[in-house]
C-alpha cells in the first residue's frame, strides 16, 4: 500500500482535495460514511435488546393476567395515545426529509426540517406529559397510592409499572433524541453539512426513527391489543 | 459521500402508508377477533417498522453488512421473546420429580394484601 494515503494528500500533486471532516485512517469519505452508519447501528442493536426486555416482561404479564391487561388498557386514552402516533410517524418523516435536504446540499431545508421535527418531538412529549398527570388525578401510579377498581388491583399496578417503565423510558429516549438534534440544527446553521459530509445527520435521523419504531410497537401493545376482549 | 438519495415522493408515500396502517391497528382493536387480535395488531407493528427500516432508515440501499446487522438485532430479539415464552408457556405440562405439577405454576394476585404466592404444602 502506498504510505501516502489521502491524509496527506497536500502539494503531492494528488488529484484528491482532503475534505476537512475526512479522518486520516479512513481510505475514503465513503468508507468512513459505511463505518459510521455501522456503528449506529451496532448501537441500535443494543437499544433493541434494552427495550426487547422489558418487552419480553410485559408480554409474559399479559399472559399471567390477561384480565388486568385489558383492565389496565381500557383505562389508556387512546385518541391522545393515537394522536401522538400521528405526530411521531410525522416527525419521522421531517427528519427523512432533514436528512434528504442535507444529502443535496440544502441547508435552508435541513434547518427547516430539522426545527420542524423538534416541534413534533416536543409536542409529543407534551402530550405524554398530560396522559401522565391524568394516571396521577386517577392514583394509575404504581407506588403507596396506587389505587384501581375491580378484583385486580394488583395485576393492574403491575400493567402500570411496566407502562411507566417502557413509555417513560421511550420518552427518556425522545429528550436525549432532542438534545441531539439540537446540536445537529447548531451544526447545519453554522453551515457544516455537504453532500461529501451530512454524517451526523444521517446517523441522528436512524437514532430518531428507531425511537418512534419503539412507539411503533408501544401504541398497539398497551393502548390497543387488549380493547377487543371487554367488547363482548 | 455518494449515500442514496430518495426522492421526496418515496418518503410521502411512505408515510401515507404509516398512517393508513394506523388507522387500521387502531380500527381493528375495536373488532372482536378473540384470538386473532394479537397477532393482527402485532403483525401490522411489523409491518409499519419494516417500512420504516427499509426506506427512512436507508437499509433497502445499505451495504449487505448493514443489513446483517440490522436482521441480527431482530434475530437475537427473536431468541429472548420466543425460547422465554416457550419456557414459560411450557411449565406445568409434565409433572415434576415429586409426583407434582406446582413447579412454575402461575401466580394469582387479586390485591395488593391477598394472595400471597401457595407455599409448598408438602415441604417436609
Amino acid at each position: 500500500m502506498h504510505a501516502d494515503a489521502h491524509g496527506h494528500a497536500h502539494g503531492h500533486g494528488h488529484e484528491h482535495v482532503h475534505h476537512p471532516a475526512h479522518q486520516h485512517h479512513f481510505q475514503t469519505m465513503e468508507q468512513q460514511a459505511e463505518a459510521a452508519t455501522l456503528g449506529m447501528w451496532a448501537f441500535l442493536v443494543t437499544e433493541v435488546m434494552f427495550f426487547g426486555g422489558l418487552l419480553m416482561a410485559y408480554l409474559l404479564y399479559r399472559v399471567w393476567y390477561p384480565e388486568a391487561w385489558s383492565e389496565g388498557s381500557q383505562e389508556l386514552n387512546i385518541i391522545l395515545g393515537g394522536f401522538n402516533t400521528v405526530v411521531l410517524i410525522g416527525s419521522s418523516l421531517t427528519m427523512a426529509l432533514a436528512v434528504r435536504a442535507a444529502q443535496t446540499g440544502w441547508r435552508k431545508g435541513t434547518i427547516v426540517y430539522l426545527i420542524l421535527t423538534m416541534l413534533l418531538g416536543l409536542t409529543f412529549l407534551v402530550v405524554k406529559v398530560f396522559e401522565y398527570k391524568e394516571k396521577f388525578d386517577t392514583g394509575h401510579v404504581p407506588g403507596p397510592n396506587f389505587h384501581f377498581e375491580g378484583p385486580f388491583e394488583g395485576a393492574a399496578e403491575i400493567f402500570f409499572s411496566l407502562y411507566f417503565g417502557l413509555t417513560g423510558l421511550h420518552a427518556l429516549h425522545m429528550v436525549i433524541g432532542f438534545g441531539i438534534l439540537s446540536v445537529i440544527l447548531w451544526m447545519a446553521w453554522k453551515d457544516k453539512f455537504s453532500p461529501e459530509w451530512y454524517t451526523p445527520v444521517e446517523l441522528s435521523g436512524l437514532y430518531w426513527h428507531f425511537v418512534d419504531i419503539v412507539w411503533i410497537f408501544l401504541f398497539p401493545l398497551l393502548y390497543l391489543v387488549d380493547r377487543a376482549h371487554n367488547v363482548v | 459521500m455518494s449515500g442514496h438519495i430518495s426522492p421526496k415522493s418515496t418518503y410521502y408515500a411512505i408515510f401515507g402508508a404509516l398512517m393508513v396502517l394506523t388507522a387500521i391497528t387502531v380500527g381493528v382493536a375495536f373488532i372482536q377477533l378473540g384470538s386473532l387480535n394479537f397477532p393482527v395488531a402485532l403483525g401490522i407493528a411489523i409491518v409499519k417498522a419494516t417500512l420504516v427500516i427499509l426506506f427512512f432508515m436507508h437499509v433497502k440501499y445499505s451495504s449487505r453488512l448493514t443489513k446483517m446487522i440490522v436482521g441480527m438485532a431482530f434475530f437475537f430479539l427473536a431468541i429472548l421473546l420466543l425460547l422465554t415464552l416457550t419456557d414459560y408457556g411450557s411449565r406445568g405440562w409434565y409433572a415434576s420429580a415429586r409426583g407434582s405439577a406446582t413447579a412454575g405454576t402461575q401466580v394469582t394476585v387479586t390485591g395488593p394484601t391477598a394472595a400471597k404466592r401457595p407455599v409448598e404444602a408438602d415441604a417436609k
